[in-house]
């Protein structure tokens, strides 16, 4: 299960349908377990169909975790036309075992599709989210 | 001395766990291939068909060495380099 703070949550929508309808994506770092630092990260391919985070921010933003002991606990990104699923491409990439991995759709403008998952070895399981005050 | 390499958590399992472990070379071509000889079947992740994975980050120090010169990139005692697989999806 993930459990994230709403303004968190929120602040990943807001990115989404700001980036829209192009793919947004980003990390929120934190510690054992528990999201804290939200990180918008640029979308390097700017399209509406990939994303891939830019390869020297991608270099600060995880040496700058590991400097304080942080983890990336969320990796979020959007779908802009699709359900908010793990797309094949999402799967073989996966890289980040401990990461849950959040999907939110932006498909639909006066709706908001927000999951949460676990991909590991190719495998993707769904879990419940838990937002919280 | 020896180059200090830094493996990212996907690929810790061939490293005994190890965040970081020490390798030597002239070129990085050369550290990957001492890598593979103290942990087999690292180097099959990271290099295919000659060339340095296409969703594997490499840097040296600050650098990602595909700006500068890819698997030939000479590196030296004291260097770091480190290994992020690239966060992407579609």
């Amino acid at each position: 299960m993930l459990t994230i703070s709403q303004e968190l949550a929120d602040k990943i929508v807001s990115h989404a349908r700001a980036d829209h309808p192009d793919e947004a994506c980003g990390v929120i770092a934190g510690r054992e377990g528990v999201p804290e630092r939200f990180i918008p990260m640029e979308n390097a391919e700017r399209s509406p169909t990939f994303y891939r985070f830019d390869s020297m921010e991608q270099f600060r933003v995880w040496r700058e975790m590991d400097d304080r002991d942080e983890e990336p606990v969320v990796i979020y990104h959007s779908h802009t036309a699709t359900e908010a699923y793990p797309s094949r491409t999402d799967v073989s990439y996966a890289s980040e075992p401990n990461a849950h991995y959040v999907l939110v759709s932006t498909r639909e403008e006066d709706e908001v599709e927000f999951r949460s998952y676990r991909i590991l070895d190719g495998e993707i399981s769904e879990e419940e989210v838990r937002f919280i005050p | 001395m020896a180059i200090e390499v830094r493996i990212p958590t996907i690929l810790r399992n061939y490293t005994d766990g190890a965040k970081a472990v020490d390798a030597e070379g002239a070129t990085l071509d050369e550290l990957i291939a001492n890598l593979e000889s103290r942990h087999p079947g690292i180097k099959d992740r990271l290099v295919d068909q000659g060339a340095l994975r296409r969703f594997v980050n490499v840097y040296l120090n600050d650098e990602d060495v595909r700006f500068l010169g890819g698997l030939g990139t000479p590196v030296s005692d004291g260097d770091t380099v480190t290994v992020l697989p690239a966060v992407a999806g579609g």
